[in-house]
Formats: structure tokens, sequence, C-alpha cells
């Protein structure tokens, strides 16, 4: 039966490797040359200038503010959203009470929850950009406002207006909208491992912290892994770009003296606003190996032995 | 789960390591294949149409069936004023098709056009996504729009274009040398805006000296009024006020010096003076409570609503918060306050200049049809019904005769009759974008303004930037003439 197999293989795998060559290879390949070039966006006349964009990016204190924040975005927000996650899909999933028999269940009402918590997945990232935009307006938003309602009118903080408290506002954000996805996902990770397991654990006595990190962890480290990069990846491309564009301050975004511009969004302005587009690939390189160095160490640091059950 | 791993049993291997993360890396940075996507090849020069006879109805030698691409900023102005005018061009040329595009994403639109060398014939390049004119100039990729400034007016052929235009127009277009790049069509009154019926209710008139001035914002404040409020996700608006006001404390040639990038413009004691004033309202309370948090238009409404006085803004400013405004808001605008009696420069004096820049691109198929509709949209007729529609007068000189101004036109008309010869024009907001606008207007002026820097700080921050860009070999620099 080996008979051929190659040719089939390669048979069936031509036609996507070519595209896929064509449409995101090539791309990079072509961006990568671009960064070598003086190319302006706006014609199509360039020249070669070696490697004076990465000097010049070197050079760049805007550009290392943005490193400093995406760095910032890749290690805190998968932190904090993925812990949140793992704690709500324990509770909904395996943190109730023992009642009616059932040795492991949800806490009460947890089949409500999991909705209320998805439900920010399905709007749209510029809308929920848009309404916390209004949220954080520190003279009629619903924030202040509240804060005014409970006693607290003298703390009325600028919130996106204020450069320290720019950047936290706008994580709050991206967690408040993506800790749903997770939610689902380790749920539905939590609902393969089998129940002797948690039953085990009960008739031992083990209590809610024990079952967590002696059972559900562990079986659940590969859904975590994923879910960890998946979420670095969110945090360095599109979905910071999309918040700190629409809500952060300044003529196209990036906060009160930089304090939010990230990496994608400096892009953007060096291509699109400044006519600068080749100044623009040097730096979406830069993103390029930040992204790939995040994937590798998340990598290296999740190794762990596989646990069969 | 896990249990694929049955013939693995050491988990992730470094190769699949390696191979794994370069297939994240891949597939996770969209920016780079959506940069390319853009990617420039010179298609050449596609063929320009064939020029018409030149006549005296058509001084420009417009081919009469060729079609026009007008490709319009739909913006505060909206788009009916050029609608109005393509309308003509298209009764005295029945042949030509005009296709206009009114957007207001004029980079996302325009962008792949120029880099594939197609560009439209007449250009509006406006608004939030409005296209580096530096960098179109430094690439020449814009016509010289001398022949239109030569041909005769439409009112009246003994007059050229370039004659029936307000003063500073036709300079404003120019980048170094003769060529004129750009036609700016609107004219802008910038500077310090106000309801003359709050001022009335406060028993005060506009304030000519900064003594005055706090005078007027600590009655106001006992009144539970703001002094002042401004965009403050915006701060670049402040200079709107400020700017004229250091030029008419230290004299014309502290902008011009500024403009120039001179190496310590910024620490001239006329910026010091004039920083220090603005600074004092911010001390004694006198901008509106979280303005730093607000954008242009939340900050407008707040002073609409009568939260706070007097707000830095420019003329569009009546057309823009028109919704908000109240009937009897009385809306006026005043050259910017001054320090005292030892200004270089009267009260009065002003900032007032271009806006709406159109642009006739190098390679358009039709360029003296983009020209002739410009030449269309210059004349009287046209002005009028701009300056109608939208509250907002135009770079044609006069045009308003035997039409009702709106009380903040009328107050700007006034404004500039005052200012005489006192009207000033920074270009650092059309010749360096990225350092008027980011870098001095929000990381410098804008912390200030929040409280959160010393005038002394940030003019410290805001010559150094100026340093930087004037070294930085990837902009092109401008002087003025």
């Amino acid at each position: 039966m080996q008979h051929g197999k190659y040719r089939f293989i390669v048979g069936f795998l031509a036609a996507p490797l070519a595209l896929y060559a064509l449409f995101v290879i090539w791309p990079f390949v072509q961006s990568i040359y671009y960064s070598f070039t003086d190319w302006t966006g706006l014609s199509p006349e360039f020249g070669m200038v070696g490697f004076d964009n990465y000097s010049r990016m070197l050079d760049d204190e805007v550009f290392w503010k943005s490193l400093q924040h995406s760095l910032t975005f890749a290690v805190v927000l998968p932190l904090v959203t993925v812990g949140l996650a793992l704690f709500f899909a324990f509770m909904l999933n395996v943190g109730g009470r023992r009642r009616k028999g059932a040795a492991i269940a949800g806490v009460r009402g947890s089949s409500f929850y999991k909705i209320v918590y998805f439900f920010p997945q399905v709007l749209s990232i510029a809308i929920v950009a848009l309404l916390f935009q209004f949220a954080y307006n520190p003279n009629s938003g619903a924030i202040n406002s509240v804060l005014k309602g409970v006693g607290l009118g003298s703390v009325q903080p600028d919130w996106l207006g204020d450069p320290d408290l720019a950047l936290i506002c706008v994580m709050v954000v991206l967690v408040w909208s993506t800790v749903g996805f997770f939610v689902v996902l380790f749920s539905a990770g939590m609902a393969s491992i089998p129940r002797d397991f948690y039953e085990a654990a009960l008739l031992d006595g083990a209590n809610r912290f024990t079952t967590f990190f002696k059972i559900t962890l562990p079986l659940l480290w590969d859904t975590v892994q994923s879910g960890w990069i998946y979420m670095g990846i969110l945090a360095l491309g599109a979905e910071s770009f999309a918040v700190v564009q629409i809500m952060t301050v300044g003529p196209s975004g990036g906060g009160p003296d930089y304090s939010t511009i990230v990496l994608p969004l400096y892009v953007y302005q060096k291509a699109f606003r400044d006519g600068q587009a080749a100044y623009a690939t040097t730096i979406g390189v830069a993103l390029l190996l930040l992204t790939l160095a995040f994937a590798a160490v998340v990598m290296k640091l999740g190794r762990r032995e596989r646990l069969e059950f | 789960m896990g249990s694929t791993s049955a013939h693995t049993n050491e988990g992730l291997g470094r190769r699949d390591l390696i191979k794994r993360s370069a297939a994240i890396g891949l597939i996770s940075v969209p920016t780079m294949g959506f940069l390319s996507a853009c990617a420039s090849s010179d298609s050449g020069g596609n063929g320009k149409v064939e020029k018409g006879t030149k006549s005296e109805k058509n001084p420009l030698g417009v081919n009469e069936s060729a079609p026009l691409d007008f490709v319009l900023f739909d913006g505060g102005f909206g788009q009916q004023y050029a609608k109005d005018a393509v309308k003509v061009y298209e009764t005295n040329y029945p042949k030509a098709k005009v296709k206009f595009t009114p957007t207001q994403k004029i980079t996302t639109t325009l962008q792949p056009r120029f880099n594939g060398g197609n560009p439209p014939d007449l250009i509006d390049n406006s608004g939030a996504e409005q296209m580096d004119m530096g960098v179109l100039v430094g690439q020449k990729q814009l016509a010289d729009l001398t022949p239109l400034l030569d041909a005769p007016s439409i009112d009246n052929p003994a007059k050229k274009v370039r004659d029936t235009l307000r003063p500073g127009i036709v300079e404003m277009g120019q980048f170094d040398g003769d060529p004129v790049w750009i036609m700016y069509y609107a004219y802008t009154v910038y500077g310090v805006w106000y309801s003359q019926k709050l001022l009335d209710s406060l028993d005060a008139k506009y304030p000519e000296t900064w003594d005055e001035m706090l005078a007027v914002c600590e009655k106001a404040k006992k009144k539970g009024i703001a002094g002042w409020t401004y965009a403050g996700k915006h701060p670049y608006y402040v200079p709107f006020s400020l700017y004229p006001m250091i030029g008419k404390v230290g004299g014309r040639e502290v902008l011009d010096a500024i403009d120039n990038l001179e190496p310590k413009a910024w620490e001239h004691p006329a910026v010091k003076t004039c920083f220090e004033a603005y600074y004092e309202l911010v001390q004694k309370g006198y901008i509106l409570k979280g303005t730093p948090g607000l954008d242009h238009i939340q900050s407008q409404t707040a002073w609409t609503e009568g939260k706070a006085l007097f707000i830095p803004n420019g003329s569009w400013v009546e057309n823009e918060a028109a919704k908000t405004m109240p009937a009897d808001f009385d809306l006026a605008v005043s050259a910017p306050t001054g320090i005292d009696s030892s200004d270089k420069l009267p009260f009065g004096t002003i900032w007032a200049s271009g806006g709406e820049p159109f642009i006739v691109p190098a390679k358009a198929a039709n360029a003296e049809g983009g020209m002739e509709q410009l030449r269309i949209m210059l004349s009287e007729a046209s002005s009028k019904n701009f300056t109608k529609s939208v509250k907002s007068l135009t770079a044609f000189n006069g045009g308003t005769d035997g039409i009702e101004l709106t009380p903040g036109l009328k107050s700007g008309v006034a404004a500039l009759e005052k200012a005489g010869q006192n009207v000033v024009n920074p270009r650092l907001q059309d010749w360096y974008v990225a350092l008027q606008k980011e870098k001095i207007g929000v990381a410098g002026i804008g912390e200030m303004m929040a409280g959160r820097a010393t005038p002394a700080e940030t003019i410290k921050k805001i010559q150094k930037y100026a340093d930087e860009a004037a070294k930085d070999s990837s902009i092109k620099h401008y002087k003025h003439q």
C-alpha cells in the first residue's frame, strides 16, 4: 500500500500549499523587502536604503514605547484573562456544592452565568470599544456617574485622559470582551474530564482548591496553553489595535503622551497617516519577531509531561 | 484529552516547537500582509485624455467629452456644495460624464490608486484620513495649479482667478518656490468661540488683556460656569487661540521661527509668557472639570450647554455643533486675548487660513477638467452657495453680500475686518502633521492643560520634539519665504 504514497500526498497538498505561499508567505517576503526601501505608500516610486529604517527604528522613542506597551499586553492580558476564565469555568462546572446526589455540579445559576459571560463575545470589538468610550467619559460617563451616585463625588478620574490610567482602562476592556470565549473553551475541556476523578477526590475529602490544582488544571493543560497563545496573539495584534485606535485620545489614537500606543497602531500611523509605508513595514517585521518569540517562550515554558487517562 | 499522545510520550519536541511557532507567527501578523496588499506595481501612466481647444468659454482647454473623476471628502461641510458645482460642469460640458465619489476614507480610497498610477482628476484631500501633502509634493504626485490661477475668472473674464482670492490663499498652496500645489477652498477663522448671550448674562465683555480674562473666568466660576473647555482628547485645538496669542505677544517672527523649526524657537520669552498664562487657567480651576477626557464633540456639547464660557475652535464649529446649539446662543468668535498693552501686535490679531485642500494629481487623466471644476467652484455663485449652506467662508474674496449671515459667520467676518493685516498663519499643522498634532498637541500642550506638566517642562519637551523633526531626514522640511 506504500506504493505512490508521496505522489498521492503531493497531489493533494500542492494546491493548498501554493495558495498558502501566494497569499501568506509571499506578502511576508514582500514586506520584509519593502522594509529595506524608502517607499512612501503614496507613489509607486521607491529606492533601496539598506538598513536605514532599522537603525532609525532603534533610535525611535515612540517605537520603544509601543514595544513596551505591546509586551505588557502580551504578558498581562493572557495572565489575567486565562486566570479569570479558569476560575469562572471551574466554578460553573465543578465548584458548586453537592446537591441532590450529583457528585459534581456548578454553582447555582451557572447556565445563566455562562450566557452572561459569553455575551460580550457576540459584540463586534468596535462596538465594545465605543461603548466603553462613553462609559469612561469623565463628564457624563457611566463610571464616574456611578462613583458620584455612591457618594464618591470627589473621586472623578479622567480615565482615558490620564496617562497613568489609560493603558489599564484599555486592558480592562479587552479582558471584559474576551474572557467569555475562554470560559466556554475551558468548560468544554472540563466536560471531557472523567467524573470518577472528581468523585474519587471528593471521597478522599479534597476541597475545591485541591481539586482544581490536582485534577482540573493538569488535565486541562493543553487547552490552557492553546488559549494562552491565542490570547497573547490577540493582545499583540488586531484586538489591541482596534481598542486603542477607537478608544484612546490623540489624532489617531495612542493616548495622552503616548501612554497607550501599541505596535500595530504605530504601524498603521506610519503607513496611513505619515506616508512612511517602508518604515511601517520595518515595525511590522519587529512585530513579527515579537510574536514568534512570544509563541516560542510560551511553548517552552508550558512544556509538561502529558497525562493519560 | 491527551489520549492521542500514545506514541509521543515526551510531549512537544524541539522541531515541533519551531514548526508550530513559525506557523503561529505566520498567521498572526495580519498587518504585514495587509500592508503589502497595496503592493506598489508601476503600471505606468495610462493615457491622458487629449486636450480640447482653448476658447473664451474654455480657457483651460478642457476636452469637452472627456470624463471627470472627482473624489470629495464628505465631512463637516457635507457634499451638497460640490454636487451643485458638478451640475454646473455638466451643464457647461454636456458631453462629459462626471464620476463624483464622496467618501470619508480618503487614504483608503486613494492610496492604492496613487500607487497604481491612476489617481482621479480632482481630490478634496481632507479629514482624519488626509494624505500627507508634504509627501505627495515631495514625490511629484501633484499637478501645478498655476494655469488655473492665471485663467480668467468665471464672473469677470478681465480678472484672473488669482486676483479673486483672499490674501494668503495662493501662498498656502506653495511649498518651495512658485508652483502652487494645493487650492484651499474653505476659509477658516480660528479663535476663541463663545456665546454672546452667556457673556452678556455675566455682565462682561470679551477680555482684551489677560488680567481681564482671569477676572471674567472668576466671575463665571462664582456662577458655577467654567471659564474654558477644549477638545481634551485632541488638545491640538488649543493652539487655535494659543498660537495667534504667541504671535500677538512676540510678533510674527516668533511663529515663523517655530514653523521653520529653528533651534530654540520655543524658548522665546513670548512662548513662555503665553504658556504660563494658559497654565494659570488650569491652576485656578477655570477649566471645565473632566475636560482632558472629552473629545471635540463632547467638549463642544458641554460648551453649548453653557457649562463653559470659551472654547478654542475653528469656524466649522457653527455647522458641527448646530445640533446641540440653542437657537438663542448668539455664537461669536474673538481674536485671542493678549497679555497687556506691551504686546507687539494689537488686539484683533487672529489666525485665519485656508481649509479643505483640493489637489489635482500629476498623473490625472483629465487634469484640465479637474482645474476647470475648481474654477467653477471659485465663482461667486458657487462660493455663495457654499457659504449659505455650510456657514463657512470660501477662498473667494467677498461673496457674502446679499446673503443673510448666521451669527457665527457674521462675527467671523467682523473679526477678519478688525484684524486687517494682522492675520497670522502658523503652518505647523499642514507642514508637519505628526509633530503638530501628536507631539506638540497631545504629548506637550495636552499634558500641560491637564495640569500634569509645568510650562517650563512642556517647552523643553516641545523644543526636543521640534529639534528631532528638524533632524529627521524622512520628513521634508519647509521654510517661510
